[in-house]
């Protein structure tokens, strides 16, 4: 019988009974050769990994990240709750020590669902990262989180959410947004004015290959890594950089894949993207999961792979090299500019629009910050979207100061009640979730 | 009239059944060196004036597979394997004789390389020379397209006396079980077949032509010719005879929990309204994990003989069993000699068996008769307590539908049926520390043997429709068959029932006896680029593990006693 080298939890939701339609991408059929191969390969038989049946989320763990609009209901079905909740349920193995480490291999997937929540994005709804982090944070008392999102897309959602927290730093490696969905995640976005530097990004340029991808693990991830000493490391394990996938452009493959989770260590990756459903995830996730575990990948291959045939061109090499550089230096700089911003910035606002392309609604964002100098600073976000939806929402960060606190509430009750459908607020210390009608 | 013969660890039981009812029961002590000797003499103490053409038939239970695996005699087995990307066979190896080859078919079916025939011929040449006579043959995804392991099976042909194929012996995917299922399947076949073939003569020298049936460890049978080409199954029906012996009594609305008390273990099951659960991959015996076909069922080393012992002033109970208990000549203490010292149990020697329940009790420090309390009352809290390992894995067992997650079905058992032989002193503790009603299942020593004759043959089918490919297939019957688009997921079912129906037939079953379940039923649509074209069925079918109709009476009347039984089987 085989024996893993780390013990190693495995929720496996395929979700066979769920589809955003008959014919989208994100449907029943997505994960189920992936169960054909992790079957056949008799992975569960492996004594060390320990096959976990998903929690189901709740209206709180929602509460925590997001403000969904009008209400949690309303924007996750059950497949996002136990998608979630699958993520959970990692978490709570993980942290209370029944495995080393775990993977969530659920759908639909979360990392474009950014804070508020008007409908679904990129196909997704709800952030099921982002609701296990807070999750962890408030039952498990984890402070320092790290998130390396591997998906080929940018994880705009989950920057957005960790976007003013210098707590969790989110690094996202995908395809540049110049190409690719959800166009953005370039290299100058760094997060917020009290947070910067907590959120970076490395956007690869098509038809990167294995070289690319473990050399800006080896020269941006690991290195930030080292310098955050994060408590817990968290991969968003997409697999659509795969060279098959049919709606991106890189050559990752699924020796890559296992190699870079074992160079990542995560202690808990979360399935993100992927669709090309034969010829990548059955061997992906083999890859990862004997990775994970500790086990020998050196025979897992796709049926056509041809190392020679995908390899990235010198060009590509010379560009990932300067990108690469230019993100170090960036990183370099960051904790200037925050002590700058503290030194002269009250509040700092941006403005967006965000659109859902699953769902087709604009939203258009107004944000506003305190730029505390003792906390990341009290944020109140004004939405209104293209349907005549408009919102007002308060988040008062988890370490927030009593100052910031105190403007939160001030911000809630002065929201002018004619003025919106809805007002919210998010009050992560006291773990206190108010919303009511406009 | 039909024979039901149990061969266990200790005794051999049986018992002679028409309509009517119970007509004989005999209890023999099991020869683990001679087992065929076991049987005869079993045999020979139930017929005794039966003349051989009112019987119709005989089903029997062994160990002697399961026996032989745990002890590890096993013949030599040459193994091939093709793989194709993913885990290294390597870590599979079964023993010396293991041969990875070139080939690999993918997880739809699709051959991705062909095996290379010239490589097969080397091994098999290899396999001659160190006198190798059985062989396994296994290729990844072969329950997709078996056409490897055929094209294998070809070129080896009449070069060996049994050549058992993975996409045969089991549906499932799961490709190191169907090494070890093809490997434990090739490594009894000598063994079963002597020995099936000594009891068929032994039987013909009496005058008796009846046909054989097997019980397997999924609580159904088989006939002599079935089990010849597959005699793994017979491993680990040991268990299972009880469980069905259990049936007849078992309520038909909830479920029950089985417990089944003998000298080295305690055996539990869980009837759901009557009917047994399945082990949902296969038998795990020792460090083989295989598609066998399976009740679900929990072992624990504890028994009425298992050894008592005080280490650092604790008291623990097995797992081993070192002989009889001392009431009955042993020289170690065991909970049968407490239930003498508590004076329910007297057809022993009380004298011996306070002897060695005072020694407990010296190294405890306490009283004798509290000694001997506190002894039960640990096997019963630990036999509870395993219990409810059992349920509780078995309802946490992951589910891959929103519905299953959300609306499955869980286990709360309802009864527990009790039998072996201490069960009626245990039964009532063990009601009390569930909170679990308890009944004493009648004849609860013979009800092994019942449980054999009266099991009706089951069987397990897989079929696999892939509309794209345009293929319907169930490998289990070599069965291949072209379909159009528009094969839909019912035409599946049918055709999979049918199947089904066929190989239960011919593998013993009576037409009347074929209770069909539908397992699983599966539809997936295959959408490439925002389009359908065409559906993933998987369906699996099942005749169910249950008792022959035509013996409704002789359950009937089993029944009828059980209420009966119940009232006077309180002896705590």
């Amino acid at each position: 019988m085989l024996t893993a080298a780390t013990k190693t939890g495995l929720v496996f939701f395929p979700a066979f009974d769920w589809a955003i339609s008959p014919t989208h991408p994100e449907r029943e059929e997505r994960l189920l050769y992936t169960q054909d191969q992790v079957l056949e390969e008799g992975l569960l038989d492996i004594d060390g990994l320990v096959e976990l049946k998903p929690d189901i989320a709740t209206t709180e763990d929602l509460q925590r990240v997001h403000f969904c609009v009008p209400d949690p209901a309303a924007v996750a079905t059950e497949s996002h709750l136990i998608s979630a909740g699958g993520a959970k349920s990692i978490a709570d193995a993980v942290l209370t020590r029944r495995v080393r480490r775990g993977f969530a291999l659920v759908r639909p997937p979360g990392h474009h669902a950014m804070r508020v929540v008007h409908g679904a994005r990129g196909f997704c709804n709800i952030n099921i990262e982002a609701i296990m982090i807070e999750y962890l944070r408030a039952r498990h008392g984890v402070d320092r989180i790290a998130v390396v999102d591997t998906d080929c897309h940018h994880g705009d959602g989950t920057q957005d959410i960790y976007w003013h927290d210098p707590d969790t730093l989110f690094i996202s490696l995908h395809q540049d947004g110049r190409t690719l969905y959800p166009g953005s995640g370039f290299s100058h976005e760094l997060g917020g004015p009290t947070a910067m530097g907590a959120t970076i990004n490395v956007p690869l340029p098509p038809q990167t290959s294995e070289e690319g991808f473990l050399y800006a693990m080896d020269q941006v991830v690991m290195p930030l890594l080292k310098e955050f000493k994060p408590d817990l490391v968290i991969n968003s394990a997409g697999q659509d950089n795969h060279y098959t996938d049919p709606i991106t452009n890189m050559n990752f493959s699924a020796r890559g894949y296992a190699e870079l989770t074992t160079l990542l260590q995560a202690d808990i990756a979360v399935l993100e993207g992927g669709y090309a459903i034969e010829g990548a995830l059955p061997y992906v996730n083999l890859g990862i999961i004997l990775a994970m575990a500790g086990l020998d990948y050196s025979k897992v291959r796709e049926p056509d792979y041809q190392p020679e045939n995908i390899r990235q061109s010198r060009d590509t090499g010379d560009y990932i090299k300067r990108l690469c550089g230019e993100i170090q230096e960036y990183w370099k700089k960051c904790p200037g500019i925050i002590e700058k911003n503290r030194n002269t910035k009250k509040f700092a606002e941006r403005e967006r629009t965000i659109f859902y392309d699953t769902d087709n609604i604009m939203e258009n964002q107004k944000e506003k910050i305190r730029v505390c100098p003792d906390c990341s600073g009290v944020l109140a976000i004004n939405s209104w979207t293209d349907r005549g939806y408009h919102i007002h929402a308060v988040h008062i960060p988890r370490k927030a100061c009593q100052a910031c606190s105190e403007l939160g509430y001030q911000w809630h009750r002065e929201a002018n009640a004619r003025a919106f459908d809805r007002i919210f607020l998010q009050d992560r210390p006291r773990e206190l979730y108010l919303a009511r009608q406009g | 009239m039909i024979i039901g013969l149990d061969v266990g660890g200790t005794h051999t039981d049986v018992v002679l059944l028409d309509e009517t009812g119970l007509l004989r029961k005999v209890k023999v002590p099991t020869q683990p060196a001679n087992l065929l000797e076991s049987v005869q003499s079993g045999l020979h103490a139930v017929l005794r004036d039966v003349a051989p053409e009112h019987l119709e038939r005989i089903v029997l239970s062994t160990t002697l597979t399961t026996n032989a695996i745990a002890e590890g005699k096993l013949a030599p087995v040459g193994m091939i394997v093709s793989s194709g990307p993913g885990i290294d066979p390597e870590l599979f190896r079964t023993d010396r004789h293991y041969y990875p080859v070139s080939g690999s078919i993918d997880h739809r079916g699709r051959e991705i390389q062909p095996i290379e025939p010239s490589e097969i011929e080397t091994v098999a040449r290899q396999l001659k020379q160190a006198g190798i006579r059985q062989v396994g043959v296994a290729s990844k995804f072969s329950t997709r397209n078996p056409k490897h392991e055929l094209q294998i099976r070809e070129i080896l042909k009449d070069h060996f006396d049994y050549i058992v194929l993975g996409h045969l012996v089991s549906g499932s995917l799961n490709f190191p079980r169907r090494i070890a299922t093809a490997f434990l399947n090739a490594s009894v076949y000598p063994l079963h077949k002597r020995f099936f073939q000594a009891v068929r003569r032994s039987l013909a020298d009496n005058g008796l032509n009846l046909p054989i049936y097997i019980l397997k460890a999924d609580g159904g049978t088989m006939n002599l010719e079935a089990s010849l080409e597959y005699p793994g199954q017979t491993i680990l029906s040991g268990p299972a005879a009880s469980v069905m012996g259990c049936v007849p009594y078992a309520s038909t609305t909830a479920a029950s929990l089985v417990m089944d008390i003998g000298g080295t273990t305690t055996d539990m099951a869980i009837l759901v309204q009557g009917s047994p659960l399945l082990a949902p991959l296969g038998i795990q015996l020792g460090p083989y994990q295989t598609l066998i076909r399976s009740l679900e069922t929990l072992s624990i080393g504890l028994g009425g003989d298992s050894a008592v012992r005080v280490v650092n002033g604790a008291l623990r109970l097995g797992p081993d069993r070192l002989g009889p208990a001392m009431a009955y000549g042993g020289a170690t203490p065991t909970p049968t000699d407490a239930l003498f010292v508590l004076g329910h149990d007297r057809n022993g020697d009380t004298e011996a068996a306070r002897r060695g329940i005072a020694e407990v009790a010296a190294a405890l420090g306490l009283p004798l008769e509290q000694t001997a309390a506190v002894i039960f009352d640990l096997a019963c809290r630990e036999i509870v307590q395993a219990a409810r390992r059992m349920i509780d894995a078995i309802n946490s067992k992951p589910v891959y539908t929103i519905h299953e997650l959300l609306e499955g079905y869980r286990v709360t058992p309802g009864e527990l049926l009790v039998l072996g032989g201490p069960a009626p002193f245990f039964a009532a503790r063990l009601g009390e520390l569930s909170g679990i009603p308890a009944r004493v299942v009648p004849e609860c020593q013979m009800a092994n043997a019942i449980g054999a004759a009266l099991a009706r043959t089951t069987c397990e089918l897989a079929l696999f429709a892939d509309t794209e490919r345009g293929i319907a297939t169930a490998p289990e019957e070599d069965f291949y068959q072209p379909v159009k688009a528009d094969f839909s997921r019912a035409q599946a079912v049918r055709m999979a029932v049918d199947l089904l129906r066929q190989k239960a037939i011919r593998e013993g079953a009576e037409p009347d006896d074929l209770e069909i379940e539908v397992l699983e039923q599966q539809q997936f649509n295959m959408v490439r680029s925002f389009s359908t074209t065409g559906r993933n069925i998987r369906v699996k079918v099942q005749v169910k593990p249950g008792l022959i109709n035509r013996y409704r009476s002789v359950t009937d009347s089993l029944a009828r006693t059980t209420y009966a039984a119940a009232a006077v089987t309180n002896p705590i």
